[in-house]
């Protein structure tokens, strides 16, 4: 069991994630977007939607700081534990709790706006369900860590640990075996929700432009005469009728 | 110099009879579908009035277009890239569907399944995006057409507030005229420029501003970067859309939609030839009052040889630049000068003109009692009829009276002279004199903006041959005619064939 959850499911979800995204983007490009609802709800959106994804954005780099980096740089650095435990908490709480406040707006406006309803994607249950569950997760395991509810167990000594041993293709899937409860539902939602990037909304993340940055303002096209003529119908375009 | 073609529309203000066809047919081709039932990528404004969306053009509010920065550069006005970027998660800008309007449908079939009874059945009106019966439908397309509720609606125009108070008391005696509206495929477009994803694009060959629907992400800044709020958001795709100049017809070598069905006849397509090396110093000269000048001379006269040679070396080729030469659009911009563009304060150096109406200023005058052919009598009133004249600046020519007005002139010595003419009388050559044309020039202009025959209107060149030369290089040259010495005969009898 634990060799399937911590041994095979990773690699399952990056098949999944590598292979649904690579299909959108050769067979479903025209259904790549934000599906903004902003045209319908703009008050509520204002508040919630940047606190949810700078939020969002925060704990993804925190995850990453604390999956990757590993014990041994931070104790080199001169940080100890109690120092980094604390800088970790601190600002993870802050942005979680952001992240969560904005997709608590997002979703009652969500649910709460008839036209912001009408609008969602038929995966949109699905994904809210596991990113909230996720993040909530996230935040009960934290909690618990810090009271010291879980022993005096070291997410950095076990998960992390694991975490890094995936990309050296050898899961060190026994270290997962004794992680607290609270963690290991926090990664399965994780995975659930890495796994629907590709299959729902959340794919927009992937075509975050960077590029604006770079690119000359106007962009000018030629017609290419090879491409004209008439091309099968694709994905997500309404047929003639 | 680097001669770039550009695809352009003229219309004529005074010919518009605001039947709202053109809005029409284009909503029936283009924008009848879910998502996009509350977009109109041709619409038809009374002014005053506050258009569609309401208030679109308060730029404070909206921030479309470019503004000038005091080292002179141009900076779109709702700030940089990094900034625009950072409000990428709700654009402060967006207008909300209420600013354009809540589309509905009614319940037709408690009409049709109400059960035998004494009153009549009613059908209740359903918004179209939420589902939800609306109590009061209190606004739509058009809602303030002819000047309709204008006691209460028209003072929020923001050219009239531009105007000043002159303009209310005036309603009662008020002038009144249509303005139908598309995209107007700019030459330095917002829209394309705020895109952050590089889905929109302008097409080189002839200058029409597209959505690459694969690569547009829902972003949403073209929306409120376009300061005519031609781009609209596609509710149900989560895409941006907007007017195609009807690419596919322009194609084949037939005007657009709009322009087809166009029942006063006051709409006129063809070829510009512009200096892409000048748009940039055009679009970023200090004062508002030199835009409507700038862009007129980054105009290129396809009939100088020098432009036309310019133009063969950046691959334009032979039919372009005689449609170029024979372009009704160039002919009402450059040659008369009696078409302007609509804002050019936006900074984006728009591509569809407008022949300001002479009618409220003849409406004004025949009002009066008096002659409204008459030259005196129509010249003074341009001078003293302030407000149409300053309204009609501030949506034309960023306020500068004295372009509107020379173009009104225009106008007045042609209506003047060519009922002289009708009416078997010499036209006074001063007339013609004290507008810098001749009377032919009055006879031509009259011809091409009143009697406007199909063909004078619309002046298309295909892209099917250069498409073909594109693909097939110099085989594409037609195998009748055009091989030097004896021409090739098709369709001979076969005694002849033998002979020849």
């Amino acid at each position: 069991m634990d060799l399937l959850l911590w041994g095979v499911l990773p690699y399952v979800v990056l098949v999944l994630l590598v292979a649904g995204a690579i299909w959108r983007g050769r067979y479903d490009r025209y259904g790549i977007s934000t599906h903004s609802s902003q045209l319908h709800e703009s008050r509520m959106l204002r508040i919630g939607s940047p606190l949810f994804h700078f939020g969002m954005a925060f704990v993804v780099v925190g995850h990453v700081v604390g999956l990757l980096i590993p014990q041994s740089w931070t104790d080199a650095v001169g940080v100890d534990d109690h120092t980094y435990h604390l800088l970790a908490v601190s600002t993870g709480a802050v942005a979680g709790v952001a992240a969560v406040a904005g997709i608590g707006i997002l979703v009652y406006r969500r649910l709460k706006v008839p036209a912001v309803r009408r609008a969602g994607l038929r995966s949109d249950r699905l994904m809210y369900g596991v990113l909230i569950g996720a993040m909530l997760l996230g935040l009960t395991a934290t909690i618990l860590n810090s009271a010291g509810a879980t022993g005096d167990y070291d997410y950095r000594e076990g998960i992390s640990v694991w975490f890094r041993s995936l990309f050296a293709f050898r899961p060190d899937y026994a270290l997962m075996a004794d992680t607290p409860l609270a963690f290991q539902l926090h990664i399965l939602f994780g995975f659930a929700l890495i796994t629907l990037i590709p299959y729902s909304r959340l794919i927009h993340m992937f075509t975050a432009p960077v590029r604006y940055l770079f690119r000359p303002y106007v962009v000018y096209r030629r017609r290419d005469p090879r491409r004209q003529a008439q091309r099968p119908l694709r994905r997500g375009w309404e047929r003639v009728r | 110099m680097r001669v770039m073609a550009q695809m352009a529309m003229v219309m004529n203000l005074d010919k518009c009879i605001g039947c709202h066809t053109c809005s029409v047919t284009c909503k029936q081709v283009w924008t009848n579908r879910q998502g996009t039932e509350y977009v109109w990528f041709n619409n038809v404004e009374t002014l005053p009035g506050q258009g569609y969306p309401r208030r679109w053009e308060d730029q404070e509010r909206w921030k479309g277009g470019w503004e000038r920065t005091r080292s002179g550069r141009l900076r779109l006005k709702a700030g940089g890239r990094a900034k625009r970027l950072s409000t990428i998660f709700a654009n402060p800008d967006l207008p909300a569907l209420d600013d354009y309007y809540e589309p509905w449908t009614y319940d037709y079939k408690s009409l049709t399944e109400a059960p035998a009874g004494d009153d009549l059945p009613v059908a209740r009106p359903y918004s179209q995006t939420s589902g939800e019966p609306m109590d009061t439908v209190t606004w739509g397309p058009n809602w303030d057409d002819n000047l309709g509720g204008a006691p209460e609606n028209a003072p929020k125009d923001p050219l009239v507030q531009k105007v000043g108070e002159r303009i209310r008391f005036e309603f009662e005696q008020s002038f009144m005229f249509y303005l139908p509206r598309v995209c107007e495929h700019c030459l330095n477009p917002a829209c394309v420029s705020a895109c952050p994803s590089g889905a929109m694009y302008k097409r080189a060959e002839d200058g029409i501003v597209l959505v690459d629907q694969d690569r547009c992400r829902g972003w949403r800044m073209c929306v409120s970067s376009c300061p005519y709020k031609k781009v609209y958001f596609n509710h149900a795709t989560g895409k941006a859309e907007k007017c195609t100049f009807c690419f596919p017809r322009l194609e084949l070598g037939m005007p657009t939609v709009c322009a087809e069905t166009c029942v006063g006849r006051m709409r006129y397509l063809g070829v510009m030839l512009y200096d892409a090396d000048r748009v940039a110093e055009a679009a970023a000269v200090e004062d508002e009052h030199d835009l409507y000048p700038a862009q007129l001379e980054a105009f290129l006269d396809p009939r100088d040889p020098a432009v036309a040679a310019a133009a063969r070396a950046s691959g334009i080729t032979e039919e372009w630049l005689d449609a170029a030469r024979r372009s009704p659009v160039f002919d009402l911009i450059r040659t008369y000068q009696v078409a302007l563009p609509l804002h050019p304060e936006y900074r984006t150096l728009p591509m569809v003109w407008y022949v300001p109406p002479l009618s409220p200023v003849v409406d004004a005058v025949a009002a009066t009692g008096h002659d409204g052919e008459d030259a005196g009598k129509l010249f003074g009133a341009i001078d003293t009829l302030r407000i149409p004249v300053e309204y009609l600046a501030e949506l034309l020519t960023a306020g500068d009276t004295y372009a509107v007005e020379a173009v009104l002139r225009r106008m007045a010595a042609m209506r003047v002279h060519m009922r002289a003419r009708n009416l078997g009388e010499a036209p006074d050559p001063g007339i013609a004199a004290a507008v810098r044309l001749t009377g032919d020039e009055l006879e031509e202009m009259f011809r091409l903006l009143a009697v406007a025959k199909y063909e004078d209107r619309y002046v298309i060149p295909s892209a099917a041959r250069a498409d073909a030369e594109a693909l097939l290089g110099e085989d594409a040259a037609c195998p009748v005619g055009e091989k030097p010495g004896k021409p090739t005969l098709l369709n001979l009898s076969p005694t002849r064939r033998r002979s020849a």
